[in-house]
């Protein structure tokens, strides 16, 4: 049953809102309903990636939404972060597809990029018709990327790539990927590189049997003697640290995103729990334990949603710290998992079925506490932040 | 083409109902929306923009709130605004709000206005008529299509039962717009950026007050409906109860 999402404020959270955030944040939440939520539920059962949303996302501006010029808006983190909570609203899947090409493919080639590089790739981007992955983990390198093996051999004219890539979201339908690699040129340094996905030797393998993220696209990529171009080295890339500052912004928009899958998740379990009748026919929602969880979702959300904003300000002052990121994705993913293991209890046996969202928020959340550096390892971020002393 | 749409903003349509304390009124603290018809009144002149050129021009009456309204306009591509801005003008009826609106564009030459078929507040129906008689110009209601045709305009009308009627209208006009007519636009992160620097010039209440005369209509009181809910079992043998069935379904709901 559809129940109609009625918002999520408790403490006057709005206020705190600028008109055009407001704008931002009700003309994402009209798209996804009227074009995400009435596929989403097929997409999933079908493990299907809905491409034709990405030409109208495209139109509305929401890839690179915070990049100046090349067909970008320009606009600002909290606005990119209000766009993150309600396509997440709708699936992490299509959020986490906006993230890969907004902050890991995008954010890379306009901040590293050469001008050539931000000309060609960036305003085809912004629009759709050209899409990125962003290639880091890999089959023995995930929460450790330092020990990747993929390889950049310099030769006459550019460089040859071998490796393998595993986990990469949107792999197989991207045009370009942003690849990190061991650069021998730059004395084993790791340097990212764009990977026209066409060129010889690259191939893509989707990953099947997900419980997760089933309406996002997740591959592996094999790159045996991929030949590239001199000009096809991200020039301004350093090391790993490059990687990382690209794996901060979407982090970021996680934060945001998640609060959109936590919303999502309390007000049908409000909802359900407002007309449900068990005992003495009165609503579910009239009985302590139940109002108990009710009560931690919207608190907790609450408190999410001020931290991403208090991030967001920061960022736009220039202020945000990697660990600020780190604090807000490491507690809002928990919060919103646990949202959606609380919802789905209380929705009882029809919590485990696709009638609701409620699951299928579930399993997705899964992945991206997973994704983007996992709880633990925001908690070793943290935990170093704190005490001065590395724990990894 | 240059178009005038009349855009206002009502409490939000699936919102819980609170009332005032002198139960005239919705609280001012409830979620507000555009007024849906005139979200499509927008889209009909962007549209005739689109295709002819012009201008489009949103004007509103209302608090400073309303004026989120006039954004959103804004930002779906409108190059101008107008906002009549006073609390004092949500107490104002249909034919105030008019004679309001007609004074602030008395400056002004617009070719056509198109309003909302009706408000989802007071649902009045009558502000785009009222203002069409002000200005002296012709006027059609319930539309579902508007286009440009010999230098006038040649417009659908819905009907009842699934009647349609087609009328070719002189310049100006005002015309009213029926909801639900198309696909409505999104507002662009571009286009919300822009509509930053686009005019909105305010209107106060001093400024149209000469033009107003005592509302016509007052709210006397406003209430929620009461749940009437009565369930009646009908006794007897089954043939007897078969009888009586037929004769409420027949006479007292008159369903058969
Ligand atoms: C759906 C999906 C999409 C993804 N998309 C992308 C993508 O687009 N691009 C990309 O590059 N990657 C992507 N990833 C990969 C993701 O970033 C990695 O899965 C993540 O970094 C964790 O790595 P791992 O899976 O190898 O787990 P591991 O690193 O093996 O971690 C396993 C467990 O060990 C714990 N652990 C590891 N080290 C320590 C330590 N020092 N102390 C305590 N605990 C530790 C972790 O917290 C975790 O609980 C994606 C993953 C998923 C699931
Ligand atoms: C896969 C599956 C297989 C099943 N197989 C069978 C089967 O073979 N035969 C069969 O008979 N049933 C079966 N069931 C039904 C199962 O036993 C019920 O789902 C279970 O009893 C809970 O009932 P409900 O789903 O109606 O949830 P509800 O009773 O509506 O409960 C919803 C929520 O309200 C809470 N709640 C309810 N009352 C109170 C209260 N007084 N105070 C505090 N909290 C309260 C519950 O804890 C829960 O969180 C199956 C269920 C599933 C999911």
């Amino acid at each position: 049953m559809a129940l109609k999402f009625r918002g999520f404020d408790l403490v006057e959270f709005d206020t705190l809102l600028s008109e055009d955030e407001q704008l931002v944040r009700s003309t994402a939440r009209q798209f996804v309903e009227d074009n995400l939520l009435p596929i989403i539920e097929i997409c999933n059962r079908e493990g299907r990636f809905p491409r034709e949303l990405v030409a109208p996302l495209g139109e509305l501006g929401f890839f690179g939404p915070t990049l100046e010029g090349y067909g970008c808006a320009g606009m600002s983190n909290v606005e990119y972060g209000l766009i993150m909570q309600e396509l997440e609203r709708g699936d992490s899947g299509l959020r986490s597809f906006c993230s890969v090409q907004s902050s890991l493919v995008m954010y890379p080639i306009y901040t590293f990029g050469s001008e050539e590089q931000k000309t060609r790739w960036l305003e085809p981007m912004a629009r759709g018709t050209k899409l990125g992955c962003f290639g880091l983990t890999e089959p023995d390198a995930g929460s450790n990327p330092g020990a990747m093996r993929t390889r950049a051999a310099s030769t006459a004219d550019g460089y040859v790539l071998n490796g393998e890539k595993m986990w990469i979201t949107s792999g197989s339908i991207a045009d370009v990927a942003v690849v990190w690699a061991k650069s021998d040129e730059h004395g084993g340094k790791v340097r990212g590189f764009l990977v026209e996905t066409d060129r010889p030797g690259f191939r893509a393998e989707d990953v099947h049997g997900k419980w997760s993220l089933r309406a996002s696209v997740t591959s592996s990529l094999s790159l045996s003697d991929v030949k590239i171009p001199k000009e096809n080295l991200l020039p301004r890339t350093e090391g790993l640290k490059s990687a990382l500052m690209c794996l901060n912004q979407a982090r970021y928009g996680i934060a945001w995103g998640v609060l959109g899958a936590a919303m999502a998740c309390y007000d049908t379990a409000l909802q359900y729990a407002q007309f449900r009748k068990q005992f003495r026919d009165q609503p579910i929602a009239g009985h302590q334990l139940v109002q108990e969880k009710l009560v931690w979702m919207a608190s907790e959300i609450s408190k999410a949603q001020l931290l991403a904003l208090q991030v967001g300000r920061l960022k736009d002052q220039g202020k945000a710290q990697h660990f600020h990121i780190s604090l807000a994705k490491r507690n809002n993913v928990w919060m919103a998992l646990e949202c959606a293991r609380m919802a789905r209890d209380i929705l009882g046996a029809n919590g485990i079925a696709d009638e609701y969202p409620v699951f299928r928020h579930l399993a997705n959340l899964e992945s991206v506490k997973t994704y983007e550096g996992t709880h633990d390892i925001h908690t070793l971020i943290l935990g170093a932040a704190i005490t001065g002393i590395d724990a990894f | 083409m240059k178009i005038l749409v009349c855009m206002k903003q009502v409490p939000q349509k699936d919102a819980p109902l609170k009332l005032n304390e002198s139960a005239t009124w919705v609280r001012e603290d409830v979620g507000y929306e555009i007024n849906e018809p005139d979200a499509y009144a927008l889209e009909a002149a962007l549209q005739l923009k689109e295709k002819n050129g012009g201008e489009v021009v949103a004007i509103s009456a209302g608090p400073a709130r309303a004026q989120t309204v006039l954004r959103e306009a804004l930002a779906k591509g409108a190059d101008r605004a107008i906002h009549l801005e006073d609390d004092k003008f949500v107490t104002l009826d249909a034919f105030n709000i008019a004679r309001a609106m007609a004074a602030a564009i008395k400056d002004e030459a617009f070719d056509l206005v198109l309003t909302g078929l009706q408000s989802d507040d007071y649902g009045y129906a009558q502000t785009g008529v009222l203002l069409a008689e002000l200005l002296g110009w012709a006027h059609a209601t319930i539309i579902m299509q508007v286009e440009a045709k010999d230098g006038g305009i040649r417009v659908k009308r819905e009907l009842e039962s699934g009647y349609f009627q087609h009328v070719e209208m002189p310049l100006p006009a005002v015309l009213t717009i029926q909801s639900g007519i198309g696909k409505l636009r999104y507002a662009t992160l571009i286009g919300i950026k822009q509509a930053k620097n686009k005019p909105l010039r305010k209107v106060s209440y001093d400024e149209v007050a000469a033009s107003l005369r005592p509302n016509q209509l007052t709210i006397e009181k406003l209430y929620v409906p009461k749940k009437t809910k009565q369930t009646e079992v009908i006794q007897g043998t089954p043939s007897e109860v078969a009888k009586k069935l037929v004769a409420k379904l027949r006479d007292e709901l008159r369903v058969i």
